[in-house]
């Protein structure tokens, strides 16, 4: 048995400690707003929160995270300013890439309230988006922040 | 927000309900009770009217970034006059009921959506809308005339009196459906031109959308299949025990499709982490396949080979040979383009649940027809005994029109005896696409003693897509695809010959987003921008000198071009590109700005401008949307796309060796909608094609170097 802590709940799941906990919060724990994309950690999808900073799901053994803070997509607020600036600046095409783009831009602002649109950038180019939302979650970060910043 | 609904659900729904049934002469509207009573027809379009005041519309198009969860009810809502706030919608069911009237099919492509389903939804809007009117001019005793529908209530002025959608629907309901409701003066319309807010946003955001790969079932088994990595390749070997033994493996099954051929070896097991293992398992042994020879240079040389090769006619005006002897500059080009992979974000994946009295198939597809043909065909049950639940789709781009991963899934549900989830992996996704098809063309043009173009010859050699999905639209030996956009052809010019050399290859080819336009769009516009230059003109300039009886391009091209500051000087090492394309219905030039670093060849998109004619402007927001993201994807191909063809198959299998556009890539993108009010045109592909000879015009005229082939090599722009 593994215990994990996910979004401030602990799950006990029948599962071999070597299994990525990408599929272990999706395929057993149902929480399906994370979601699989490459497997390479080269498209970000599966970007979750361990203890508070950005990582990618598919590449972390269940094993290795047990005892941390495990945040998802449904563990942040209907409320933060990211998930209420995405649908302001309404991001979405598919949709399939946005819980990890906002993964992604919540640990960013909560290390940085007032990025530059290098630092956007630079910690966002690891999240793919085939329907070419770029500039719109370049926007959405933006009113974010300034929301972050109140 | 979005949920399917059963026909018996849908009924049961007390309220007001309006279908259309689809009839050779037209449409025809129906009632609940019409619908209830008459089995045999076949209505296609749903709204209803809760006593709750919420109006539904079912979508019989599937969501795949496109924004027809959005669209399609606006049009309804609109000419029902209703509250925007109240509208709701629901996921047609897979059937006859909800085929699209134009297409014959329950598909979603070829950028149609609003196209094909305009009219009978403003129909079905203004009946029911007609039909409350109605209800409450009765119910007041005062003429239907008096009466006025304004935001989801019926009013009556004189008397100032109101009655709301939801306490009409009742009444309403029980009046006949007006057969030919009056439709509102465009100058009226409330929510059609307007941008807003999509429908489906917030369950995008917080988690919620229901992706394909998102389904459960209960009792379910996952499966995972070892493919062969080679085209024709045959197992030498396998050790069936071995994945067996694996905690959770129950069963080891041998794949073969109706369509697609040999699928491989699946193994179906408790978990997915089961699944993995026991395809691991199953070290499978591979011979050399079926094409051992094949790599991307043997493709090169078979592409060239074939330009030497007759084909058939597909365009002749005037006398093109006569014309390029005549001509006092000839300019000839030779363009290549790869094979491209889709890359949906969300992999292939369905889940079947098979029963000696059924079948439930939740599948994120654009074929809802397929999907409910093929899996009949594989269980030997009828049409309605299936269930095809559609899903989000995590991207389409056409690739989702395919039912291979449903055929898959279908057999094993119907072999195990067990609901089956099958998800591909990013690799097996990669490799076994049906790409958009690599080509090749050659162009000879020719300008005259008065730098006019005169003649245009142009040989395309392709592999072709429908001669494998749809053949009755093959004709004369034509893919309508292999031609699209060469043929028909805005400019005009006196003497053109255009000729298609069919190659058939062991790749697999499908509709890749704008489909033969992604490749024709690039070598025409490309081709002109090399006469223009040869012609000592303006590319601009020259383009509108070939389309003046052509006012749409001309258009598009004008607005482009002044937004985009056309005669403005660049800094040293800029170039700026323009190109124009019809496809689908819509019209779209694009001016591209783009840097080159010479020194260490490296290619930067800076700033795009766009201008779209589509007609008919539906929502602004979403053909902006769609304009930035056919120009995102087009950007992509044309700098980072292609299959690497090795040994036989595809080498290519990730984001490691398949790499798309990234934030940092992404030019900023300005779109400008021409509101010609013209024919209603398509937005899902049209933003596409123009980017990559925009892109490659404007290398030029940075560095003075054609780009003729794809994706773009920077480092064959270094200065050496």
């Amino acid at each position: 048995m593994i215990t994990i802590e996910v979004n401030r709940k602990k799950y006990q799941v029948d599962v071999s400690p070597n299994v990525p906990l990408l599929w272990v919060i999706r395929e057993h724990l149902k929480l399906t707003g994370t979601k699989y994309g490459c497997g390479i950690s080269l498209c970000g999808a599966c970007t979750v929160h361990i203890d508070g900073k950005a990582q990618r799901s598919c590449q972390i053994l269940v094993g290795e995270a047990q005892g941390k803070k495990i945040t998802t997509i449904e563990g942040i607020p209907e409320d933060h300013p990211v998930k209420r600036a995405w649908i302001k600046a309404q991001v979405p095409q598919c949709g399939y890439c946005q819980p990890g783009q906002i993964m992604q831009a919540v640990a960013l602002l909560s290390e940085k309230s007032h990025p530059s649109d290098e630092e956007i950038m630079s910690v966002m180019d690891g999240n793919l988006c085939r329907c070419g939302t770029y500039t719109k979650i370049k926007k959405a970060i933006k009113m974010a922040a300034k929301e972050v910043r109140k | 927000m979005s949920r399917q609904l059963t026909r018996r659900e849908f009924l049961r729904l007390a309220g007001l309900t309006v279908a259309i049934s689809l009839a050779p002469s037209g449409y025809r509207l129906l009632s609940a009770e019409e619908i209830a009573k008459d089995k045999s027809f076949s209505p296609n379009v749903w709204l209803q009217i809760t006593p709750d005041n919420i109006v539904t519309i079912v979508v019989n198009k599937s969501e795949m970034g496109q924004g027809v969860y959005t669209s399609l009810p606006m049009i309804v809502a609109d000419e029902l006059d209703a509250d925007w706030k109240q509208v709701r919608f629901e996921v047609a069911p897979a059937g006859e009921r909800y085929i699209d009237p134009l297409s014959g099919m329950e598909s979603t492509g070829g950028s149609t959506s609003v196209r094909h389903m305009f009219e009978p939804l403003r129909k079905a809007g203004a009946a029911a809308r007609e039909m409350l009117v109605s209800a409450a001019a009765k119910k007041w005793g005062v003429p239907a005339n008096e009466c006025k529908a304004s935001n989801g209530m019926v009013i009556h002025k004189k008397s100032n009196r109101k009655l709301t959608f939801g306490q009409l629907s009742e009444r309403a309901s029980s009046l006949p459906v007006p057969q030919n409701p009056s439709l509102k003066n465009e100058r009226h319309f409330k929510f059609i031109g307007k941008p807003l807010d999509r429908l489906d946003t917030t369950e995008k955001v917080n988690g919620s959308a229901v992706f394909g790969i998102d389904v459960f079932v209960p009792n379910m088994l996952y499966a995972s299949i070892e493919r062969p990595p080679l085209y024709g390749a045959q197992a030498l070997s396998y050790d069936k025990e071995a994945a067996l033994k694996i905690a959770g493996v129950k069963h080891v099954i041998d794949v073969q499709s109706l369509s697609y051929g040999y699928r491989g070896k699946a193994v179906c097991a408790e978990t997915i982490e089961g699944a993995w293992k026991g395809r691991n398992a199953l070290n499978v042994k591979w011979d050399r396949g079926s094409h051992p020879e094949l790599n991307n240079e043997s493709l090169h040389t078979t592409l060239i080979e074939h330009l030497k090769k007759d084909g058939v006619v597909a365009r002749n005006d005037g006398d093109v040979k006569l014309a390029l002897k005549k001509a006092s500059k000839k300019v000839e080009a030779t363009y290549t383009l790869p094979y491209l992979y889709h890359s949906t974000m969300e992999p292939m994946n369905c889940t079947a649940h098979v029963s000696p009295s059924g079948c439930d198939i939740w599948v994120p597809t654009q074929n809802q027809t397929g999907v409910l043909q093929v899996a009949s065909k594989i269980t030997g049950l009828k049409p309605d005994q299936i269930n095809v639940h559609t899903t989000y789709l995590g991207g389409g781009f056409g690739r989702r029109f395919e039912t291979d991963v449903v055929q898959e899934a279908v057999q094993l549900s119907k072999e195990t005896g067990r609901p089956i989830k099958l998800i591909w992996s990013r690799e097996e996704d990669v490799k076994n696409d049906l790409y958009r098809p690599a080509n090749s063309c050659k162009i000879e043009g020719g300008i005259d003693e008065k730098d006019l173009l005169v003649v245009w010859s142009h040989k395309v050699v392709v592999p072709s897509i429908f001669s494998r999905v749809f053949p009755q639209m093959m004709k004369n030996g034509i893919d309508p695809a292999a031609v699209e956009g060469i043929a028909n052809m805005e400019y005009e010019i006196p003497n053109v010959y255009v000729e298609y050399v069919r190659l058939d290859m062991p790749v697999p080819v499908g509709f890749w987003r704008s489909v033969g336009s992604t490749h024709n769009a690039f070598t025409v516009e490309c081709f002109i921008d090399e006469l223009a230059h040869a012609a000592n003109k303006d590319p601009l300039e020259f383009r509108l000198s070939l389309l003046k009886n052509h006012k749409r391009a001309y258009k598009v091209l004008e607005v482009a071009a002044e937004k985009a500051g056309w005669k403005k000087p660049l800094e040293k090492g800029q170039g700026r590109g323009i190109a124009q394309h019809l496809s689908f219905g819509s019209y779209v030039a694009q001016v591209a700005e783009v840097s080159v670093d010479e020194k260490i060849g490296i290619i930067k998109a800076h700033r795009v401008v766009c201008a779209v004619d589509c007609g008919d402007v539906i929502n602004p927001a979403i053909i902006t949307a769609q304009m930035q993201s056919g120009i995102i994807m087009g950007l992509s191909a044309a700098l980072k796309e292609g299959i690497e063809l090795k040994k036989g198959g595809v080498a290519t299998s990730n984001f490691n060796n398949y790499e798309l556009l990234r934030m940092h890539e992404a030019p900023e993108i300005e779109v400008h909608i021409v509101r010609s009010r013209e024919k209603l045109g398509g937005i899902g592909e049209p933003g596409v094609p123009p980017i990559a000879p925009a892109v490659a015009n404007a290398i030029f005229a940075a560095t003075g170097k054609r780009i003729r082939r794809l994706p773009i090599n920077a480092e064959e722009l270094k200065k050496t």
